[in-house]
């Protein structure tokens, strides 16, 4: 695929705003995934349009309270807890 | 901007606000998780939909909608046939999704306005729009400030809590205009049953600020959009308080006037409020708009709702009401004014005017018992569940049981001070009036005891009197009536 399609400042820009830090290599190889991924659209504007269904519209629920996860489900998946927090690196 | 302009310091302040309002539902805005958080343990009030986990779906809290469509009609909005939510991409540990769920370019509100005094002259502000969105959850920064700290911890109990986002016109041109508006839109939100101001951060505000040339504004107090649009504008954040926005943009008008009075240039930046050095500092640039890559949420499908605005009613607003007062019961605007401030205090109002002579009840409840409570820095909803109380202490005012003045100097001091109910304070401090026999006897005692007043009294000396006056009133404790005392004295002495 083209690297002209994307460059790889704008690879680092979007890794920067998803505060992932990407070395060289990995910009150089994203840089062309990116073009890759940008390519498939393409492809998918090829198919014809099919009949959509009814679009819908006002989904709504009512404004009453279920049950929450506890404290210990609700942390289950973190990596670092402090008092029934999560706990994660300083974030300025 | 001229040379002349800012030689002379005529310049002038343009302020447009962002206000964040939390709504008072009983849940969520995309999930069941209840809103009532208060003081509970940390991550208690959550979701796999709050959290961000895998695979959950948003769906619309119908609560929420009504309030937005409400706050809609309160500020004189249109409601568009047809509303949608956007993402809003950020990397921030506050929301767990990445992004937040929020509205872009079809808010549920567009071009509103809302009236309102500063210092009695009224004035009004354009809303531009008004939108849904989630809040984030809170952060607490351990061991340090937000770029010293060693490490963060995440609560998501406020994460997705509905706030609608109001977003004003660059009408202000002072900050006192801002505070004055801002505790009209409370007062507003509060009638509407759809904002509680005593909870903490219901309600936060970034602020945007610039200094123009003030030849720019013309007679009817509007600037052209380009003249804006030149202006180097600073956006003040974390703003939390009528009184934070009031200092926090003196500040800044402050700050950014004294930049170009020595020649330098304001630069467009966000800016943060610290509220305790009382001071706005430099903050690190942030995304720029296109970053946050707003795209539509295909997990909710559009709002079709303006029908709403005719089908949901809202109560009477500060306005109409405080006009009501005025010809209902006779009030002066000032008066209606006070007794209208919050939904509670009208109430209350209403309730003792329905009972007892409107004109009382207005002094009762706007001069004597609001005084008594802004002199200790207490609210009326402090004394809620004490209201009957005060109905008590009101009726035995109205039924002359005891004189306005012990009913406010002592009665209504040591309810508020010591929390007795009234009846236990007239009767431990002998203030019920007393009764017409013993006037009658303390007056005849004060004759006799004091011959040279009485003599002084015939010579035609006004002083004689009022002492007499006086030594009756000290028989009896200041529980008698002076100008009855004063009538006795004299039907006993001519």
């Amino acid at each position: 695929m083209s690297d002209s399609v994307v460059d790889p400042e704008e690879v680092r820009h979007v890794a920067d705003l998803a505060r992932v830090d990407l070395d060289d290599a990995a910009v150089e190889r994203f840089t062309e995934q990116f073009a890759d991924i940008l390519a498939y659209f393409e492809t998918l504007d090829e198919v014809p349009e099919i009949e959509r269904e009814e679009e819908l519209a006002n989904v709504m629920r009512p404004d009453e309270a279920h049950e929450c996860l506890s404290q210990e489900e609700a942390l289950r998946n973190a990596a670092e807890t402090e008092d029934g927090f999560f706990k994660g690196p300083r974030v300025s | 901007m001229t040379a002349k302009a800012v030689e002379s310091g005529d310049l002038a302040t343009v302020i447009g606000l962002e206000v964040h309002v939390q709504l008072e539902t009983e849940t969520k805005i995309f999930c069941g998780c209840s809103t009532d958080v208060e003081d509970d343990e940390p991550n208690t009030h959550t979701c796999p939909v709050c959290l961000g986990l895998p695979g959950a779906l948003p769906v619309l809290n119908e609560g929420a909608v009504e309030a937005a469509v409400k706050i809609g009609k309160a500020i004189d909005a249109d409601i568009p046939e047809e509303t949608t939510f956007h993402r809003k991409n950020y990397y921030y540990p506050d929301l767990p999704k990445n992004f937040q769920i929020t509205q872009y370019d079809a808010p549920i509100c567009q071009d509103g306005e809302l009236e309102f005094s500063v210092e009695g002259q009224r004035t009004s502000v354009g809303i531009r729009r008004a939108h849904l969105e989630e809040d984030p959850g809170s952060l607490q920064h351990k061991g340090g400030s937000i770029d010293t700290a060693d490490y963060t911890l995440v609560d998501y109990n406020r994460a997705g809590t509905p706030l609608m986002e109001i977003v004003t016109r660059p009408d202000f041109r002072s900050p006192d205009e801002v505070r004055a508006f801002l505790a009209k839109l409370e007062e507003v939100l509060e009638y509407l049953g759809v904002f509680d101001a005593t909870r903490d951060g219901s309600l936060r505000v970034d602020a945007n600020l610039s200094i123009v040339d003030a030849e720019e504004v013309s007679g009817d107090g509007t600037i052209d959009a380009s003249v804006l649009e030149d202006a180097n504008r600073t956006e003040v954040k974390n703003i939390s308080s009528h009184k934070g926005a009031e200092k926090a943009l003196a500040y800044e008008e402050t700050r950014q006037k004294n930049a170009i009075s020595r020649g330098r240039a304001v630069e467009q930046e966000t800016r943060h409020w610290d509220e305790s050095k009382g001071i706005t500092l430099s903050m690190r640039s942030k995304e720029e708009e296109k970053d946050y890559r707003y795209f539509r949420e295909a997990d909710l499908p559009p709002l079709r709702v303006s029908h709403w605005k005719d089908e949901i009613p809202i109560p009477e607003l500060p306005d109409a009401r405080r006009e009501r007062f005025q010809s209902e019961y006779g009030l002066s605007d000032e008066a209606a004014s006070k007794l209208t401030s919050t939904k509670q205090v009208a109430d209350f109002y209403e309730d003792v005017a329905e009972q007892f002579d409107p004109d009382l009840a207005a002094t009762w409840v706007a001069d004597n018992l609001l005084g008594e409570l802004n002199y200790r820095d207490m609210l009326l909803t402090d004394v809620a569940d004490r209201f009957d109380e005060v109905t008590r202490l009101v009726e035995l005012v109205a039924e002359e049981e005891i004189t306005a003045k012990n009913a406010r100097e002592t009665v209504l001091r040591s309810m508020l001070d010591d929390e007795l109910d009234p009846d236990t304070i007239v009767e431990q401090e002998g203030l019920g009036k007393t009764g017409e026999d013993e006037v009658a006897a303390a007056v005849t005692e004060a004759i006799e005891e004091n011959p040279d007043a009485v003599e002084d009294f015939h010579a035609g000396e006004d002083g004689a009197l009022n002492f007499l006056v006086g030594q009756v009133m000290q028989k009896t404790g200041g529980s008698a009536d002076p100008g009855q005392v004063n009538q006795l004295l004299r039907d006993e002495l001519t």
